[in-house]
């Protein structure tokens, strides 16, 4: 199982998912460079990335809590989530994210 | 401008939960404290990031909310007296020839104290700044992520960006004393207090201010002066003029300076020894989530057992020549005198 991630620097990385961890989380044990400052409690809006728009329609639909969340985010679009509210299983294999402004 | 020196024992730079709790380590061992906090209330963390959701792992209390964990630390320390100075930013350690401490904030509250404690946790709340190149330029001239002086917007062209309380009340602040006011945020939908925004939509239907649904992703100007944003919604980017932009995105954390008080940091983290919690600079402590060791867990609990080695070592700066005396609270009378604890009981019968 594995997530393509593209850092700050536009270089894409193909990580190892693990089932049930959120995407924040297999980013932030990568090494990479995410503020996420809640750690994972949609409460700071650090992680956020922007999905591929091959893949936004294939995962579940944000909270109003996540939505929310996402105003003290910067440059929000329609592929933008908080990545520790996507969670990894079979059917996010390949799902390919890019970290945004903000959250680095 | 200083003011004279404030005299106590122990300066605890950071009120988060950690910084609460080593008042009542502290205060247990006859030491005072005062705690400095950029915040404008006690809690770190807790108060700001999740005043609303639960904690399940506090040790007997099987669970509380973000606040209640603070209103309750602030009810146990309350014996202790310990003195707050809110808003501020510590910005200065400085070691005196008699081995005193001077501590000195951004407002020019100057201490003088024998220990000093960083509980600084992950790092000072200060605002989020939107990810504009160049937008320092702007900050303090025409740039604003907070109002300390409302008369400076008099008969500006204000623009206010922003869902939230911070920045629905301001709107609803400054309104009366601006040329021109304008809202703006991402999405036509607010997280503020409902009465402020029904107050801000009733403005927006007067047509006393103007509310915009858009993201801003540039600023345009000339030296510190904003003369427009650039904005972009559905319909595409454009320019919106305007000269001065106040921009509420909620708080952030950053080290701060810390980072210059002289002691060995590890990535933006306190190396400590595990059995005083002392840094590389004698005399000066680091607890809770500011600090490293091998094994460390960024978690309340550790915070609070921090607190009590801490307390320990500090004693010896604090009280030198004096025995340290190891006392249970259950069963001292002389720690329960301090607590206050019969007075309680008088109260309660
Ligand atoms: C959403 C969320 C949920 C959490 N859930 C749990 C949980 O269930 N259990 C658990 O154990 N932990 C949890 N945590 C972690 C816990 O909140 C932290 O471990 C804890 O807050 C650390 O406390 P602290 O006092 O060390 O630092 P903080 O709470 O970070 O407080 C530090 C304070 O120092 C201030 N400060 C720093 N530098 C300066 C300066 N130079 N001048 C003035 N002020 C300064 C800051 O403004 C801040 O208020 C959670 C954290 C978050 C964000
Ligand atoms: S880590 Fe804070 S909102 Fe996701």
């Amino acid at each position: 199982m594995k997530i393509l991630v593209t850092d700050k620097d536009g270089k894409e990385h193909e990580l190892d998912a693990v089932t049930d961890w959120s995407v924040m989380e297999v980013i932030r044990d990568s090494g990479l460079e995410m503020l996420a400052q809640c750690g994972g409690s949609c409460a700071c809006a650090t992680c956020h990335v922007y999905v591929d728009p091959e893949w936004i329609e294939r995962i579940p639909e944000p909270t109003e809590e996540e939505i929310g969340m996402l105003d003290g985010a910067f440059n929000v679009n329609d592929q933008s989530r908080l990545s520790c509210q996507l969670f990894c299983s079979e059917a996010t294999n390949g799902l390919k994210v890019k970290i945004a402004p903000g959250s680095y | 401008m200083t003011e004279a020196a404030q005299q106590t024992d122990v300066v605890i730079i950071g009120a988060g939960p950690t910084g609460l709790f080593a008042v009542f380590e502290l205060g247990l061992n006859d030491m005072k404290c005062h705690l400095i906090d950029i915040l404008d209330r006690p809690g770190g963390q807790c108060a700001e990031l999740y005043p609303e959701k639960p904690i399940y792992d506090i040790p007997a209390i099987p669970m509380c909310t973000g606040q209640e964990l603070t209103d309750r630390l602030m009810e146990q320390i309350k014996p202790f007296h310990p003195v707050f100075h809110l808003s501020q930013m510590a910005e200065k350690i400085e070691k005196q020839e008699d081995g005193s401490w001077n501590v000195t904030t951004d407002r020019g509250t100057l201490i003088n104290c024998k220990v000093v404690v960083v509980a600084a946790g992950g790092g000072s709340f200060v605002p989020k700044k939107p990810p504009i190149k160049g937008i320092e330029e702007y900050e303090g001239i025409s740039l604003f992520y907070a109002v300390k002086k409302m008369e400076q917007f008099r008969g500006k062209s204000v623009v206010i960006a922003g869902g939230g309380d911070s920045a629905l009340d301001w709107v609803v602040n400054l309104q009366p004393i601006v040329k021109e006011l304008t809202l703006i945020h991402r999405r036509d939908d607010f997280r503020a207090a409902p009465d402020t925004v029904a107050k801000m939509r009733a403005l927006v239907a007067e047509k006393k201010m103007t509310l915009k649904i858009a993201q801003i992703t540039s600023l345009k100007g000339q030296g510190s002066q904003i003369e427009a944003l650039k904005l972009k919604d559905e319909t595409g980017e454009y320019e919106y003029p305007c000269d001065t932009l106040l921009a509420f995105y909620g708080l952030t954390m950053k080290l701060g300076p810390v980072a210059t008080f002289g002691m060995e940091f590890q990535n933006e983290v306190i190396p400590v020894n595990t059995a005083t919690f002392e840094t590389s600079v004698p005399g000066v402590f680091a607890i809770g989530d500011i600090n490293t060791y091998p094994g460390k867990m960024k978690l309340i609990l550790s915070g609070f057992h921090e607190a009590a080695l801490m307390s320990k070592k500090a004693f010896e700066y604090v009280h030198p020549g004096r025995k340290y005396r190891f006392q249970y609270t259950t069963s001292s009378s002389d720690l329960q005198n301090k607590l206050g604890v019969e007075e309680k009981q008088e109260q309660a019968a």
